[in-house]
């Protein structure tokens, strides 16, 4: 069997980039849920956040590939 | 075209897609840079300028499905991202914005787009143009607005934060400011279109590889393309997602560039 060790790698280092999203968003629905006119305000840092704990993840994958 | 089947060199086993697909050589051998990418990024800009001169040149009170669709794009942009994003003065940047997003999204959606296939963001080079116009944009906006030692000793040294703290803080800031933002605007939109082709292509040439096998592996090879088309409607998805995040974002730091205190 051959492949690279890296992508065991990576798919280690997204396991906390995975719970990290799905924090961010139980968040964002449990706030909505418990404040409708809210959504609007949240939005943005929901998506805001989720970009941030997902560049983690895509720093992984860039790393898998290069080294 | 791609030879059907993917063996390598002793003619057996499955040669899983990689980087190397993404390079794609030149239309014309007299034109170097003339490459799929760059021509698909040319014709996005066709198709927005196209889209939007028809939509906006018979606008009505009562506007047509054209009217209404363009107007629709663009309200998203100035009422939804920037004026609750930037604030009060958000109209000088709705241009700016505007332009990001659906250049953005034209190019992402391509890679969906049969016959064309492929995103232009996929290829390093693009991300990053956009992502150096960004950290120009932002820079520049909060060098004019707090002049240019206020601007950097807002950023280097935040207000309000214990004077021992700034040991830690500070290198963090600057990196942050300067480094980690552009570098990850780009990344975050190349990687997800790389990512995405990628996963299409594993389960497509895959697929198709599976066909070839012997009878067992036929009947698996439907499932592997179901799901090449089942992801094909999660990217578009993905698509759309990264286009509004990197508008965003833009948005984002302006408005932080905009107020005084960081």
């Amino acid at each position: 069997m051959t492949g690279s060790l890296n992508v065991i790698g990576y798919g280690a280092a997204a396991i906390g980039p995975a719970i990290a999203t799905g924090m961010i968003f139980a968040a964002y629905i449990s706030g909505v849920a418990r404040q409708p006119e809210s959504r609007s305000v949240l939005q943005p840092i929901a998506f805001l956040g989720f970009a941030l704990a997902e560049a983690l993840a895509l720093f992984g994958l860039v790393l898998a590939f290069v080294l | 075209m791609r030879v059907l089947g993917r063996f390598n060199a002793e003619g057996e086993g499955f040669v899983p897609p990689s980087a190397q697909d993404f390079i794609l050589p030149p239309i014309t051998e007299s034109i170097p840079w003339l490459t799929k990418p760059v021509l698909l990024a040319f014709l996005s800009v066709i198709i927005i300028s196209v889209f939007f001169i028809i939509s906006s040149r018979k606008a009505a009170v009562v506007p047509s499905k054209m009217q209404f669709a363009g107007e629709g794009v663009y309200g998203f942009i100035r009422d939804g991202l920037a004026k609750d994003v930037i604030g009060p003065e958000f109209m000088r940047f709705v241009p700016y914005l505007f332009t990001l997003f659906t250049f953005v999204l034209v190019n992402n959606v391509f890679a969906i787009v049969p016959l064309l296939q492929f995103s232009a963001m996929s290829r390093v080079g693009f991300p990053y143009a956009l992502a150096i116009i960004t950290y120009l944009v932002y820079h520049f906006v909060g060098m004019k607005r707090q002049g240019i030692g206020r601007y950097l000793k807002g950023i280097a040294f935040m207000p309000g934060v214990p004077k021992a703290i700034y040991i830690l803080l500070t290198p963090i800031e600057i990196a942050t400011f300067f480094i980690v933002r552009p570098f990850t605007l780009g990344l975050r939109l190349f990687a997800n279109m790389f990512a995405g082709h990628l996963l299409i292509l594993v389960f497509v040439l895959g697929g198709e590889h599976l066909m070839q096998g012997v009878i067992g592996l036929k009947i698996v090879s439907p499932f592997a393309f179901a799901m090449g088309i089942a992801l094909t409607f999660f990217e578009f998805m993905v698509q759309c997602l990264q286009a509004y995040i990197f508008t965003l974002l833009t948005a984002l730091y302006v408005a932080g560039s905009l107020v005084d205190e960081h």
